[in-house]
């Protein structure tokens, strides 16, 4: 029987496995070549629907560029007092002279370093929280009430308390960001492995996974879909608590430039803050969008996307 | 052991010593070939909480055996698989894994759902691989996974992600992941239960040849009492906890479909089921 032959050459499995433990590294973050990559690109050689594809990519732009000229008109011709708002050129010089003197790199460099370091730390301590109450039972009763009433208080009504703690230093700031990432890295990542498919975990089980293999293979690449909407809620609420504990109190970041500027009445750099936030807001979400798809492009719900 | 230009920190195994001892594995499991499981019970019996859903199971199916089971929904059936493979424990009575000679074996058992339960996040191979269970080394676990894959005929789907497949070709690919560590018996919860029709009969044709090549000792819960007697050398049929009929089929293989002997035997189970005779 040809069709079969294939299985008459037996090996024993266990024996090996008795023998040696090497770890079967079998890499989910890598997909299988010809799966993922192969999506078809929407209007491939067909002129009336690649037509269609550019231009919908440049109509979101439309808006925007639009509101920008105006913006400019209105400021050159007068329509627009430079104390309320400075004109787009004006923004975009305050850009170049910073960007020359160091100024800005040094900023972004700090506030940037601030934000990481806050979604390392209550990252961390939320995804670990998140998985520990989904797979145990007692970590679950001893701690996820506290965090659930925790969740309830708004991060920043804690400023008072941690300036009485921290001072304005770098862990009032530190302290903030990491308490605002932690609740929704920790809610989403448990609501991910409390609602791994029940199925796949006893499929596991039958093939003898446990422990750390079946966090591995099934429980942990079955709750990535959920811990990435965590990772992209928690990445806004990291500039929106960043901004706010730069403007309390702070010697360099963003929140600082502004702060000073503001003090001199410069509203262009006023303005330039607010441009960097929005700009590093949204190559932290493509960031994370980018992580997301490939992670997850075994999902046929990210196959299709980015066309 | 030769010293080259250039030494590799971890070469101080060679492929060649690394091939003679697989080789030596080899050896050593051709002369403990895998043997099919016979099942011995005895008493067996299972309830959940009030209900009492196995009222004293006494069975006996030879090693190598094709036996399918039927009977109404709820009737036990899969709770019955369930406690042969080990997912559960019964209540009451034992059920013990035994070779011709009725020495006991280990069983090694598998079983496959009416749902392929694949890893949406493994590719297909991979899927196949996780049959092996932990521990195996990754090229070894490949080899037998496509090895495994070939005897479903789904080699060429093997980079895929299970999404990509149809119904029938990922329960195909549950079937070689069941398959790969050659087990002594193994457990079907109608595993072809959501296929149409046509993809129905291939696939009972895959799983006689599988099992005419491996050997092992298989078990078939089915809705359907003429894929049962189409592929078992045994129907049993359970009703409300207890086995009501065991018949065997005295019909050489290949079947063909549409056999008037075998529509007889069909008639005659159908009877029994719905309490006609
Ligand atoms: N884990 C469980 N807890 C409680 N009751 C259960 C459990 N599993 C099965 N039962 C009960 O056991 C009875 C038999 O269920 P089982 O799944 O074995 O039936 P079945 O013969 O496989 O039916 P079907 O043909 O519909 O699949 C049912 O009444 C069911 O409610
Ligand atoms: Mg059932």
């Amino acid at each position: 029987m040809t069709t079969v032959d294939t299985f008459s050459e037996g090996r024993d499995i266990r024996r090996i496995r008795e023998d040696r433990t090497p770890s079967v590294a079998t890499d989910y973050s890598n997909p299988p070549k010809g799966a993922a990559g192969n999506v078809a690109r929407a209007g491939d050689g067909q002129p009336a629907r690649s037509r269609s594809f550019s231009g919908s990519a440049l109509l979101p732009f439309l808006l925007p560029v639009t509101l920008v000229i105006f913006w400019q008109v209105g400021s050159s011709a007068g329509f627009i007092s430079d104390r309320i708002m400075p004109s787009p050129v004006a923004v975009v010089a305050a850009f170049w002279e910073r960007l020359l003197s160091g100024e800005l790199a040094r900023d972004v460099g700090v506030s940037g370093a601030r934000a990481l370091s806050g979604l390392l730390i209550g990252g961390s301590i939320g995804f670990l929280l998140g998985i520990a109450n989904g797979v145990s039972k007692l970590s679950e009763q001893l701690t996820d009430t506290t965090l659930q009433m925790l969740r309830t208080i708004p991060h920043l009504a804690m400023i008072p308390l941690v300036i009485l703690w921290f001072g304005i230093g770098e862990e009032a700031k530190l302290f903030l960001t990491s308490l605002g990432v932690l609740f929704p890295i920790y809610l989403n990542t448990y609501h991910g492995v409390k609602n791994v498919d029940r199925d796949l975990l006893e499929m596991g089980r039958i093939y003898g996974m446990s422990g750390w293999s079946l966090f591995r293979k099934v429980i942990f690449p079955g709750a990535l879909p959920s811990i990435f909407v965590g990772l992209r809620y928690a990445l806004g609420i990291m500039w929106l608590t960043l901004i706010v504990s730069e403007s309390i109190a702070a010697n360099s970041g963003i929140g600082y430039m502004a702060n000073t500027a503001r003090e001199f009445m410069m509203t262009d750099v006023v303005v330039l803050a607010l441009v960097i936030y929005a700009v590093l807001g949204k190559l932290a979400d493509v960031i994370a969008r980018t992580l997301e798809r490939a992670a997850l492009s075994w999902n046929p719900a990210y196959q299709d996307q980015g066309e | 052991m030769p010293i080259g230009p250039y030494q590799s920190p971890l070469a101080f195994i060679s492929d060649a010593e690394l091939d003679a001892h697989h080789a030596s594995q080899l050896v050593e499991y051709q002369e403990a070939s895998p043997q099919p499981a016979g099942l011995k019970l005895r008493g067996v019996e299972k309830r959940f909480g009030d209900n009492q859903v196995l009222r004293g199971i006494d069975l006996d199916v030879p090693a190598g055996q094709f036996v399918a089971i039927v009977g109404k929904s709820g009737c036990g059936k899969s709770t019955l698989l369930r406690l042969l493979v080990g997912l559960d424990e019964p209540t009451g009575g034992r059920i013990d894994f035994v070779d011709d000679a009725g020495r006991a074996v280990e069983p090694n058992s598998r079983i496959v759902f009416q749902e392929p339960r694949l890893l949406p996040w493994f590719s297909v191979v991979d899927n196949v691989a996780v049959g092996l269970g932990d521990g195996v080394p990754k090229a070894f676990g490949r080899r037998e996974a496509e090895r495994a894959l070939a005897g479903v005929q789904l080699s060429e789907k093997a980079k895929d992600w299970p999404s990509k497949l149809s119904g029938g070709q990922r329960q195909r690919v549950a079937l070689a992941r069941a398959l790969v560590s050659r087990p002594g018996l193994l457990a079907l919860d109608e595993p072809l239960g959501a296929l149409d029709a046509l993809t129905r009969l291939g696939m009972q044709d895959l799983v006689t040849d599988v099992w005419r090549e491996l050997g092992f000792t298989a078990v078939l819960v089915t809705h359907d009492v003429a894929e049962a007697v189409h592929l078992a050398d045994r129907v049993i049929v359970l009703d409300e906890g207890r086995i009501s009929l065991d018949l065997e089929i005295p019909r050489d293989r290949p079947r063909r479909h549409g056999d008037p002997a075998l529509a007889e035997i069909e008639g005659k189970l159908l009877d029994t089921i719905l309490g006609k005779a």
